[in-house]
């Protein structure tokens, strides 16, 4: 088995009034692009700030390429790019120097070829020369991604990088970050938009408070909740009959499953049958996000029991 | 939405590649490139914080020795105005020592920049270092200035460069680590104040920089006696006029110690990532 890109076993973080991480262990392989998913506060960003060494664990061992991040931290560190969640910079320098600096913390000198590359990649080269106080928030956001570049690390971090980001940025973000893995960097991503990482993760991992309740490929995830989802308003009460098909209900609004696209067509005519009229209508694929959610009910489920 | 196709990246490493050479050389870059910043960061505002700090100093300069020059001879046959000059070469050197490492510190921590120097693989030592020798630099330039400007109005003698120089750095020293240490601890600017105006401006202020000891009551000169502030002054003094409140070997001792004992703090906190590494 390669040496892993990332291998957390038991890690726990305990502050004095939360356990933000419960136990958790997960591997991930080299070259994989791997999803972080779960709402605020589950742990995603402490799970990432462990790998990164922004935070102790109390518990537990983290490597990074192999290497401990706390006991052998400079390989590790030199093995991981971090692109942050807040959008921070220092104030009194330009791009380049932001870049050039940031090399020179990793011990990379005559790296300005790899920085000009990263820039142009990023849209950033006009923008070289510019305080980065001067910079719009897209980017700067853009410059973090730069920053967590300028040493070539095998592994990348993405601590929700298209949050408050527009959908130009967004979209060009997810193509260079798809092209740095093709090319063999391992991603690992968190983040709140679920479509995104429906898109662009080979694997998912879920958190809920602390713990780890889903980590499967992402087609796995889907294929669980397999079938068609029919969204209805409807003007007259549902027909009883179709009460077990219903996954969410507000109002006039229901949501069904069926398991097949043929039996969309029943579901219509016993509307029909039953005198109720139909307003409006949408069919789609089970989608990340249902499987989420059902994922956190049922782990919500698990601990109460 | 256009596509985007930029030419091919290079292949992700297995291994990343030192372009520095060795382990050694790496990290060596590495502190070299904290310290760059640090001084980069402070060079770039140079208007305030070296110009504005030289520009007090002078001001003190010209309304105490204005006032004070017929009424007050602290030591016998020496000019009040030259004998508060290296009085306050010394204030403004300790107390810019103290102001670079501890706002450099608090800002990138409030702003959130100090993600930058953590995320790299800089040791403990080589953060610390970086951050105090930027102080020291940043200490000793406005020292000098400070001194090139007072000195014009009331040149005072120098006797012993070499005490001169010792407490300069070790005064410069002691406060950067010290900066380190507040800035550090504190979580909001106004607590770094209060350790601004509540220790450190009154330690500089009662440790002799305006007056000799030697004038106060002998409960005050108890105190001042207490106060790492005055041996720092006091040795510094010696320097200029060869003559002093105390044994400058005394003062000397005693910069050490605090020096030492202030260093092995700021050491474990950074070492045990205090309030940086949660």
């Amino acid at each position: 088995m390669p040496v892993p890109a990332i291998e957390a076993s038991h890690v726990v973080k305990r502050y004095p009034r939360v356990t933000a991480l419960d136990d958790v262990s997960l591997r991930i392989e080299p070259g994989e692009f791997f999803g972080l998913l779960g709402p605020n506060g589950a742990g995603k960003t402490t799970l990432i700030s462990i790998v990164a060494g922004l935070v102790r664990a109390s518990s537990g061992r983290v490597t990074v390429m192999g290497h401990d991040v706390v006991s052998d931290y400079r390989s590790a560190r030199r093995c991981l790019g971090v692109v942050p969640q807040e959008l921070v910079f220092d104030p009194f320098f330009s791009v380049r120097e932001t870049l050039r600096i940031q090399s020179g913390y990793f011990g990379l000198t005559r790296n300005d070829d790899w920085i000009d590359e990263v820039m142009t990649n990023l849209d950033l080269g006009p923008k070289a020369d510019a305080n980065m106080r001067s910079l719009s928030g897209g980017m700067k956001r853009r410059v973090l991604v730069a920053q967590a570049l300028v040493h070539r690390p095998p592994v990348i971090v993405l601590d929700e990088p298209t949050a408050g980001v527009d959908v130009e940025l967004r979209h060009g973000l997810w193509q260079f970050v798809g092209r740095l893995n093709r090319d063999g960097h391992t991603i690992v991503l968190t983040t709140h938009y679920l479509e995104e990482a429906q898109q662009m993760c080979e694997r998912i991992a879920m958190l809920k408070a602390g713990r780890i309740v889903a980590m499967e490929p992402t087609r796995d995830l889907l294929g669980r909740l397999a079938g068609v989802r029919l969204a209805l308003k409807l003007r007259g009460a549902l027909p009883t009959s179709l009460r077990a098909l219903v996954v969410e209900e507000t109002g006039d609004h229901f949501v069904l499953r069926v398991s097949q696209p043929a039996e969309v067509e029943s579901v219509l005519a016993t509307c029909r049958a039953e005198g109720c009229h139909i307003d409006d209508l949408e069919v789609g694929h089970a989608d990340l996000e249902d499987v989420f959610l059902q994922v956190m009910s049922d782990a919500g489920e698990k601990r109460a029991a | 939405m256009k596509p985007i196709d930029r030419g091919v990246l290079a292949p992700a490493p297995r291994v990343v590649q030192l372009t520095a050479g060795t382990e050694l050389a790496a990290s060596l870059l590495g502190f070299r490139t904290l310290l760059y910043k640090e001084v980069l960061r402070f060079w770039k505002v140079a208007f305030q914080t070296i110009a504005a700090p030289v520009v007090t100093g002078v001001l003190y300069l010209l309304v105490f020795g204005h006032v004070l020059d017929q009424r007050v001879e602290a030591f016998a046959g020496v000019r009040y105005s030259a004998f508060l000059v290296p009085g306050l070469v010394m204030m403004s050197l300790l107390q810019n020592a103290f102001a670079n490492s501890s706002s450099s510190l608090i800002q990138s921590k409030i702003m959130g920049n100090l993600v930058f120097v953590l995320l790299p693989p800089l040791s403990h030592l080589e953060f610390l270092g970086a951050y105090l020798l930027s102080s020291v630099l940043r200490g000793l330039v406005v020292g000098l200035g400070v001194f090139a400007v007072t000195a014009w109005f009331a040149p005072p003698p120098v006797n012993a460069p070499i005490w001169i120089l010792v407490f300069a750095l070790a005064g410069a020293s002691l406060l950067g680590v010290l900066g380190i240490i507040a800035g550090i601890v504190s979580d909001k600017f106004d607590q770094l104040a209060t350790f601004q105006n509540f220790i450190i401006m009154p330690a500089t202020f009662l440790s002799g920089v305006f007056y000799s000891v030697h004038g106060l009551p002998p409960f005050w000169r108890a105190v001042s006696r207490c106060n790492p502030f005055f041996y720092m002054v006091d040795g510094f003094r010696y320097g200029f006029f060869a003559r002093s409140d105390v044994d400058p070997w005394q003062s000397l001792a005693v910069v050490m110690a605090a020096l030492l004992l202030a260093t092995g703090i700021a050491i474990r906190m950074v070492a045990g990532g205090y309030k940086l590494r949660g």
